[in-house]
């Protein structure tokens, strides 16, 4: 089959589906509740192109597609058409958001039955995938942007689906707000690329750009960091993704987890070639994501929300993202990318499940005549003893925290090392020391990483359930359509960590993601070149230690928590103190945000400050100015007086002056 | 087709209709008449649109061309000189097409005193048509200020409350401006024929082109054209006779107002004081860009602030003109392109607004966000419609707001002239300050529970309020998706317009720089005769020298 044609199919069918699914039920009241139409085109439209995706992979012969669609605008020197590019990078981000996509839709049919904003959900999710493809497809910088602000304003439509409830609409102003902060800097980012290059497309910029003087190449991956920080989810802008989890959880599972938060790293990745080129902006960018991959850890361990837990372990795993690309590892950040779509995606869809049960909890116990109104179906202190009522639920929740912890061979397992290798690499053999902080953090985070999720899990799923009359009040599996993608991404958190097999295992020459993407292949994504590597047996040491830790830790998490349940939360509110408390208060940052940024510049500059002032002293001077003309002509009014002999002496005094001063004058 | 005085139809068609809706009687009568004549001046618009040439517009030269004798010949030369070019092609487009969305918007709104009314808002859409189409100075004065009379008695007598006050400031104040532009026009008019021995007082823009000002006089007859055209954007600090405006004016008027209206200012700074006053128009350009950037912040900021919907939009607009008059002041092609299609994008997206801020007052008489929310549940049509035109007023990629804003600020980062990352640092906040109080104002509006009974029975936009917003929210898609068409149409007008500023620039510069002793040298050398210089490059020319031949 022609790529052009296949491409084109790809990127339209989603936006066919959210058009369909979108204008027909807001027009014809009477198509809102045809969900079996609506869920059945809301998914095909995903799987198809999934499935075309799969044979554009399987055929691809290394050389890049470019396919144009036609000219967006032109003026001056910018030329821009909307134009994409199938390359290993974009097809393998392609497939990872037609794929979980897929398979979330296929989720979303069964979670969000009876909805009565069903129509809503799936045109918004299937303008989504367009955005997304838009942005992971892109040849240019416009376009990707394009994509970029596509998925956002997506977020900011499923954060606030339930609009009923304003918190949720706030949540999902937050999240486009703080996220246009980003966007901002991407933005200068371009405006400055053009002014320098005259064109923003990936060619010129990648091929022209890394002989850009330093301080704008600098400048440059500066300001696209700071866009990607917004998206996905860094220090200082990850603060909208915590709200976020107020929509329906498949959006949590999709665009909060496994997709749109991670188009910050291809962004990276796509731009690697001026990122390599700019050293130390990638000190920072090691930095900060180490540090907020820390951060988020320790505020994870705090949470009792089932969601907030997995949201801030999201913003943690992307902080290690970021350690992967500001090391130069950049292949191994969409590793990351890949293998945490898989098992975070499980993961939110777990809790999806579970949640679902709760609420079924939360009616039967309202039907028993309990008082409800204090019962969170997503706090896990309520929970207790899931696995055996929902045995799939536990189980792909179980394979998947495993996973994620790092327990050896599965996937999570593989690509974190693979980072933590990397920043190891890049101190050792590179000798840049950032590299060497970034490493321990990664390590430490490692290690809580393990803690808080084995602690999620065995809150949840075993000890006695901890809700009340647990004895006649049951929980439910959930149906096979939400069972099914369960296992699916399971499956995915179990093996896709054998795509990028660790440097000890035959030389690396099985990692077969590193030979995908990696410059040094042939691929779109650039290395940095290190002299020499590290000892082997020392590479072996590393992983032991590493999965040392992740064994360990969790098997103490897990004997804490089965031993205590919940009430070891105080043990270690106990033995940290404030420490914990600044974990649990979320560093602050909410108050922070909350009182000095929107406060200030809202109530206090805004309302307090520029509107009295611009009624008060602009139009003030523009009325004075209009009164100070009525009373000057008020006054003159009273010169005409109407008295001729008035006017006869004014007259004759003018020609008297006038008379005076041709004499007097000169 | 070939219709004869198509430009001078589109322009009077309205007063035709005008004249007629005085001779009916019937409401419904003269709302149909209404409603036909702004659909049949569009439909002519079209024809207009079509018949224009954007290719020919590198030489500069309006098409479409109606030019009377002068009006008093051989002294004055001063005509009927009307015509399009790729300056005004679109914004002629956007004023005919708000034409009968106006006329629909009013159909039950405006409940009495109709045939005042619709024959006022005709005469208005001549006027401003009119500005538009002008090449004479002295004819673009006369249409600027008939657009005085109708909006000041659309606002005085249909407005709201505060009615009277509104539409006093909004006529004095930009008389203000008008008055001083007049002085100008006049001295301008003499000042050329002063340049030139042998010309009389003129003031066809065409003729006026081609003279090379002294800077110094340049500077009072820009600061003159400017603070008129300034009043009119609003530029800040010279804005707030707009809010008081756009509130008390009725719907209909707003939408003119915020759509058409305000975009003869933005209009006047690019057709006259650029290329007019070039040297002028570049020293001053840092200080106006300035303000315009200030206006962003600043009007984005008090827009938050407002706790009534239809101020807020109107400070949107303060925020907004900003960035059209940035680009303007930029000096490059990318900005320039951007602004002009920026003055047609605001047309359409907060027109738009405007239109559906009015159909909630419609139902609900108030303005204040309070009284609202929750209005996605019983409103959805509406809402959704809204929720779009917020979207693309913010600046959302995919539509109008974010091809015009883009190619400004892409255009002003690297411009020679304005040389600031700063400033255009500074404009590009308003991308994230557009978000802030648009988004703000969609959550008041329409999300939470419906717990007013009055909100939870409105209903919801029917047929002929959707069809008058169809339109626009195509618009916004097609624009944001396929500007280039759009684009297309003004590019060679301002390629020559940037040129002409640029050569007519250094000839001044030139003519005003001390004799250096490179001049002196040169002088003593026989030199060409000036003619040489003006050689323009005819293709047909070049072809002749081809040896191939």
């Amino acid at each position: 089959m022609d790529s052009e044609l296949l491409v084109r199919l790809i990127l339209l069918l989603p936006l066919f589906g959210a058009v369909v699914n979108g204008l027909g039920p807001l027009f014809v009241e009477q198509m809102r509740t045809r969900e079996g139409w609506i869920g059945t085109l809301g998914t095909a439209v995903v799987v198809v192109p999934f499935a075309l995706t799969a044979y554009l992979f399987a055929t691809f012969d290394g050389t890049p597609v470019v396919v144009d669609f036609f000219t967006w605008m032109e003026a001056g020197d910018l030329s821009l058409q909307f134009s994409y590019l199938v390359d290993e990078l974009s097809l393998i981000m392609t497939l990872v958001v037609t794929g979980v996509g897929g398979v979330i839709h296929l989720y979303s049919t069964g979670y969000m039955h009876g909805d009565s904003g069903y129509w809503r959900f799936f045109a918004y999710l299937n303008l989504f995938i367009f955005a997304m493809l838009n942005l992971v497809l892109a040849n240019n910088l416009p376009v990707l942007f394009l994509g970029w602000e596509g998925v956002g304003l997506c977020s900011y439509l499923l954060i606030g689906f339930w609009y009923t409830d304003l918190s949720n609409s706030a949540a999902a102003n937050k999240a486009f707000i703080v996220n246009r902060i980003g966007d901002f800097a991407f933005l200068m980012a371009m405006f400055l690329l053009f002014s320098q290059l005259g064109s923003l497309d990936f060619d010129v910029l990648l091929a022209e750009g890394p002989q850009l003087s330093q301080d704008v190449l600098n400048w440059t991956v500066l300001l696209l960091f700071i866009g990607a920080t917004g998206k996905s989810a860094q220090i200082p802008l990850f603060v909208w993704l915590p709200d976020a989890m107020a929509g329906p959880t498949p959006v949590s599972a999709l665009i909060h987890a496994a997709t749109m938060v991670t188009s910050g790293l291809y962004l990276l990745a796509r731009m690697s070639e001026l990122v390599l080129a700019a050293e130390i902006v990638m000190a920072v960018i090691a930095i900060v994501g180490a540090l907020t991959a820390i951060m988020a850890a320790t505020i994870a361990i705090t949470q009792n929300d089932i969601k907030k837990v997995l949201a801030y372990s999201t913003v943690s795993q992307l902080g290690y993202m970021f350690m992967a690309a500001g090391v130069g590892a950049f292949f191994v950040s969409i590793f990351h990318v890949l293998t945490h779509a898989f098992f975070k995606g499980c993961l939110f869809l777990g809790s999806g499940s579970v949640i679902h049960s709760m609420e079924h909890v939360e009616h039967e116990l309202e039907a028993e005549g309990h008082d409800v109104s204090d019962f969170d179906p997503q706090d896990m202190r309520t929970m207790g003893g899931l696995q055996q009522y929902m045995p799939s639920t536990g189980w792909t929740y179980f394979i998947a925290t495993l996973a994620i912890s790092g327990i050896p061979l599965l996937a999570g397992f593989f690509s974190k090392d693979e980072i933590l290798f990397k920043a190891f690499e890049y101190g050792f053999v590179g000798g840049a020391n950032y590299a060497w902080f970034v490493w321990g953090v990664g390590v430490i985070t490692a290690a809580l990483t393990a803690f808080y999720m084995a602690r999620s899990y065995y809150l949840t799923f075993l000890g006695e359930p901890r809700w009340p009359d647990a004895d006649t009040v049951h929980a439910h599996e959930s149906s096979a359509s939400m069972t099914i993608p369960l296992w699916i991404l399971a499956g995915g958190s179990a093996v896709t960590g054998y795509l990028g097999l660790p440097a000890v295992i035959a030389d690396g020459k099985l990692n077969w993601i590193h030979h995908y993407l990696g410059a040094d292949y042939g691929g779109p994504v650039a290395e940095p070149s290190l002299a020499g590597h590290v000892p082997l047996a020392l590479e072996w040491g590393l992983i032991g230690l590493s999965s040392g830790i992740a064994v360990g830790v969790f098997l103490y998490a897990r004997s804490a928590y089965l031993a205590t349940g919940v009430a070891f939360d105080e043990t270690l509110s106990a033995r940290f103190g404030g420490l914990y408390q600044t974990w649990s208060d979320t560093y602050y940052w909410d108050d922070f945000y909350d009182n000095v940024v929107v406060d200030s510049l809202i109530n206090g500059l805004a309302r307090r400050g520029l509107a009295p002032f611009d009624g008060r002293v602009v139009d003030g001077i523009v009325n004075g100015v209009a009164g100070a003309a009525q009373v000057g002509s008020g006054l003159l009014r009273r010169l005409q007086t109407g008295v001729v002999q008035n006017y006869a002496l004014a007259l004759v005094l003018g020609v008297v002056l006038v008379i005076g001063l041709m004499v007097f004058g000169g | 087709m070939d219709i004869p005085y198509l430009t001078s139809l589109v322009i009077f068609l309205p007063t035709v209709g005008a004249l007629l809706t005085l001779l009916l009687r019937r409401a419904s009568a003269i709302r149909w008449t209404a409603l036909a004549t702004t659909t049949g001046t569009f439909a002519l618009s079209i024809v207009l649109f079509l018949g224009y040439d954007p290719a020919v517009s590198t030489a500069g030269a309006p098409q479409l061309m109606d030019i009377s004798a002068a009006w008093f010949p051989d002294a004055i030369d001063v005509k009927y000189f009307v015509g399009v070019d790729g300056l005004s092609i679109l914004l002629i487009l956007l004023t005919t097409l708000l034409g009968p969305i106006v006329v629909l918007s009013s159909w039950t709104y405006i409940d009495a005193k109709e045939k005042g009314y619709y024959a006022l808002l005709l005469l208005l859409q001549t006027g401003i048509t009119g500005v538009f189409a002008s090449f004479d100075l002295i004819l673009f004065y006369v249409f600027f200020e008939l657009t005085l009379i109708p909006m000041y008695f659309i606002i005085g007598v249909w407005g709201g409350e505060n009615r009277i006050y509104a539409a006093i400031k909004f006529v004095l104040y930009t008389l203000v401006g008008s008055l001083l532009m007049l002085v100008a026009i006049l001295y301008l008019g003499y000042e050329a024929a002063a340049v030139d021995p042998g010309h009389v007082f003129t003031t066809d823009w065409y003729t006026l082109l081609e003279y090379n000002i002294p800077a110094d006089t340049q500077t009072w007859l820009f600061a003159l054209f400017a603070l008129s055209f300034a009043i009119k954007v609003p530029l800040f600090p010279l804005h707030t006779w707009l809010p008081d405006a756009h509130v008390q004016a009725p719907t209909g008027g707003s939408v003119i107002l915020a759509g058409v209206l305000l975009k003869m200012g933005t209009y006047g700074l690019v057709r006259f004081c650029l290329p007019l006053f070039p040297n002028a128009a570049q020293s001053w350009a840092f200080a106006l860009a300035a303000l315009a950037v200030v206006g962003i912040i600043y009007g984005a900021l008090v827009a938050r602030a407002q706790p009534d919907a239809k101020k807020l939009v109107a400070y949107s607009s303060v925020s907004h003109l900003g960035f059209v008059v940035l680009g303007i002041f930029a000096f490059t092609t990318e900005a320039m392109q951007g602004a002009v299609i920026q003055m047609v994008n605001h047309g359409i997206s907060t027109g738009a607004l405007f239109l559906l801020v009015g159909m909630l007052y419609e139902r609900r008489h108030t303005r204040r966000m309070n009284d609202y929310g929750g209005l996605a549940t019983s409103v959805p049509i509406l809402s959704t419609l809204m929720v779009f035109s917020v979207l693309a007023s913010a600046g959302l990629p995919g539509l109008n707001g974010f091809v015009g804003e883009f190619l400004i600020l892409l255009g002003s980062f690297k411009s020679t002239v304005l040389d600031s990352v700063a400033l255009v640092a500074l404009a590009t906040t308003g991308v994230i300050l557009a978000a802030v109080y648009l988004l703000y104002m969609v959550y008041e509006l329409f999300f939470g529970e419906l717990t007013d009974p009055a909100n939870a029975n409105l209903a919801d936009v029917n047929a002929r309020e959707f069809v008058l917003m169809a339109p626009l929210v195509l618009l916004m898609l097609v624009m944001g998706f396929f500007p280039q068409p759009f684009l297309k149409q003004t590019a060679p007008a301002t390629t020559f317009l940037l040129d002409t500023i640029e050569e007519k620039h250094a000839a001044v510069e030139a003519m005003e720089a001390p004799p250096t002793a490179d001049d002196a040298a040169r002088e003593a050398l026989p030199v060409a005769p000036p003619e040489a210089a003006e050689v323009t490059l005819d293709p047909d020319d070049l072809r002749s020298f081809d040896p191939d031949r």
